[in-house]
């Protein structure tokens, strides 16, 4: 964080940035508890921020929990994330209708536009997220215009983050705890004695406009260090670990491992981890016509490669065990990812330990793979 | 979509396929959907002649038929020969509802022993005449499609008969509820609250609507299509569910379905020198 671009925010005017952001005809997406959870809603004022409310985190478990303050952000990545807003879990992608000689014509296109959105809360995890799922959907030769359109514009306002949960590794995958680029707006809670204020860094053009709206004053050697205090204690509480060493290699070395048999036996192929994961993208296309057969519409929905339809092909599905599934999934996400998009397609989120409803790890479960070799070798 | 099916003219009534509507064990409820379709009706019956609906008239029109939905599930042995016709005289037959594809909650009576029930329900239990299980049609005669749910999704109905009409595999998908619920931004009840849930082992078609109403999923859909019970139940056991309540979670309109009855009877003891006293 450079000096010149560090600055304070009282938390008494911290609404004023709900305010210049209405004025720049921005649509604020931020956290919000609903159904005993914190949740990425639509939200107007800092009032409907998850004011005190804490969470807490394990495999297979989530429970929201009061905090002694009035944290504004004192909370860790719930179960949802960016990604319904970058690739939406329906999008209809056109509508047609018969014509006399048995052609179709297309009705009014979609809209090719988006709300201007604005991103409040996004954790140095989910940036690196957004990154990746860019990268997925922009990054290649034929990129659909609804996917860039829905990406255009989007500011983000990030929140360092000042605690880790028990189901969070970001400092293994090395994206996070600290965003340190990807915003507009990055923002360090502090919460002391008898003051409450955010130390803010500025990260593109327009967040400097948007700062110089909001009651600001140079950040101090003081708060400096009150919010680099926070960011250490986040790097110091990170609650998993995965070991990335050589991880690509590792996978592929065992792909026939018993151990995926052993987890198969868990797993309940439900599809939970790949639709909480901020970077799984399978979508599928349907069509849906009406009983007349007069009327066609094309729908993009969420899919996931845990189940049977995703890999069906001529013949049947490729991938008929939840075993061949889970490997899938997993050596795609930290193996795969690499040769086909360059980087790892994991973030260190944790919400798939979290949200798994029997709790698998895929930290334990790379854990077990790689010892299993240690094991191997150890054996005369 | 066919050929056929884009140069046939709507309104030609002698190119209509003629559907069939049959009941067997049941509570109409799934039949009430077909009707429950009403902006849909026009159109259903501009495509198609209803040529046997008792539900809807008693104008009954001879067979074969080119359609035939079937609920309800096979209890007697006059039943069990009544569908036989039926799928003789139908080109298609595509069964609706639990108890058509899994022998409903009446298959509870499989657990049991039917004459002792018959002999303290029936004063005269003499002029009953019943099988000793219920099952699902496609134990009797084959079945081209099944459509889960208790009941059946109105939507869902549509859309197989739509699929039928355009000649196209009908877009019903065999995936858990929870992607239902994650599509739809609900929030997980059993990680988040700790309820038991049976999303993660059911056929999705409902639109995920107890989790969206703070409820855990009670199967009414019966088993996906690769349920893993085991797991489930061994997560439901650690959040607290005694082995009874894993026997009952999965005896209900789909007991009969083999995932969820095996799924039962792996929790079901018999106390060992008969019931406690």
């Amino acid at each position: 964080m450079s000096e010149s671009a560090s600055h304070t925010l009282e938390r008494q005017d911290f609404d004023e940035l709900f305010g210049a952001l209405a004025r720049r005809g921005y649509t604020v997406v931020g956290p919000t508890v609903r159904d005993q959870a914190i949740v990425y809603e639509e939200i107007a004022s800092s009032a409907e921020l998850p004011i005190g409310w804490t969470d807490e985190q394990e495999a297979g478990h989530y429970r929201l929990r009061r905090r002694e303050d009035a944290a504004l952000f004192g909370y860790n990545v719930g179960p949802h994330s960016w990604k319904r807003y970058q690739l939406p879990p329906e999008v209809r992608l056109w509508r047609a209708r018969r014509d006399a000689d048995g052609g179709l014509t297309e009705l009014e296109p979609e809209p090719r536009t988006a709300p201007r959105y604005a991103f409040l809360g996004a954790r140095s995890c989910e940036l690196h997220a957004m990154g990746i799922l860019d990268r997925v959907l922009l990054g290649g030769a034929h990129t659909d215009p609804a996917d860039r359109a829905r990406r255009e514009d989007v500011l983000v306002i990030a929140v360092q983050c000042a605690q880790a949960g028990n189901t969070c590794f970001c400092s293994s995958m090395g994206t996070g705890p600290t965003a340190e680029s990807g915003f507009d707006i990055a923002l360090t809670e502090v919460l002391e004695q008898d003051r409450h204020y955010f130390v803010l860094e500025v990260g593109s053009e327009r967040g400097g406009e948007l700062l110089g709206e909001l009651r600001h004053a140079p950040a101090g050697q003081h708060e400096r260090a009150a919010a680099s205090a926070a960011h250490d204690r986040a790097a110091a509480q990170m609650g998993r670990e995965l070991d990335v060493t050589d991880i690509r290699d590792l996978l592929y070395r065992n792909l026939e491992n018993p151990r995926w048999e052993e987890v198969a036996e868990r797993c309940l192929s439900c599809g939970n981890c790949t639709m909480v994961c901020p970077t799984c993208f399978c979508t599928s296309v349907e069509d849906v016509t009406d009983l007349a057969g007069e009327h066609v519409e094309r729908h993009q929905r969420w899919d996931s490669c845990f189940t049977v339809d995703y890999s069906h092909i001529h013949g049947g599905s490729v991938r008929a065990s939840t075993r061949s599934r889970y490997r899938q999934w997993m050596t795609h996400k930290l193996a795969t990812w690499i040769d086909q998009f360059g980087s790892s397609g994991c973030v260190g989120c944790g919400r798939c330990i979290a949200w798994c409803p029997v709790g698998i790890d895929i930290t334990e479960e790379a854990r077990a793979i790689r010892d299993s070799e240690a094991v191997g070798d150890a054996r005369p | 979509m066919s050929a056929d099916s884009n140069q046939t003219p709507a309104k030609q009534t002698s190119a209509k396929q003629t559907l069939a509507v049959w009941k067997f064990s049941s509570c109409d409820g799934c039949q009430l959907s077909l009707l429950d379709c009403e902006d849909e009706l026009l159109a259903l019956a501009d495509r198609l002649r209803i040529a046997y609906f008792l539900e809807a008239t008693s104008a009954v029109a001879e067979g074969p038929y080119d359609i035939s939905i079937v609920e309800g599930s096979i209890t007697t042995p006059h039943d069990a020969e009544r569908i036989r016709e039926v799928r003789r005289q139908s080109r298609t037959l595509i069964t609706i509802g639990a108890c058509a594809t899994a022998g409903g909650i009446q298959a509870l009576r499989n657990f049991g022993d039917v004459a002792e029930f018959t002999s303290i329900v029936y004063a005269s239990p003499d002029f009953i005449s019943t099988l000793s299980t219920s099952t699902p049609i496609s134990a009797h005669v084959p079945v081209d499609f099944e459509l889960n749910g208790c009941p059946i999704n109105k939507v869902q109905l549509l859309e197989v008969i739509g699929a039928h009409l355009a000649g196209r595999r009908p877009r019903v998908r065999g995936h858990s509820v929870c992607v239902e619920c994650k599509r739809r931004g609900t929030v997980c009840v059993m990680v988040a609250h700790g309820t038991p849930c049976l999303g993660p082992v059911t056929h999705a078609g409902c639109g995920a609507i107890c989790p969206a109403y703070d409820r855990g999923c009670y199967g009414c859909f019966g088993p996906m299509e690769s349920p893993n019970t085991a797991a489930l139940s061994a997560r439901m056991a650690e959040l607290g569910s005694e082995e009874i309540d894993l026997v009952r979670v999965y005896r209900t309109f789909n007991a009969g379905s083999a995932a969820f009855r095996e799924a039962s009877e792996a929790h079901e003891h018999e106390p060992a020198g008969g019931a406690p006293a």
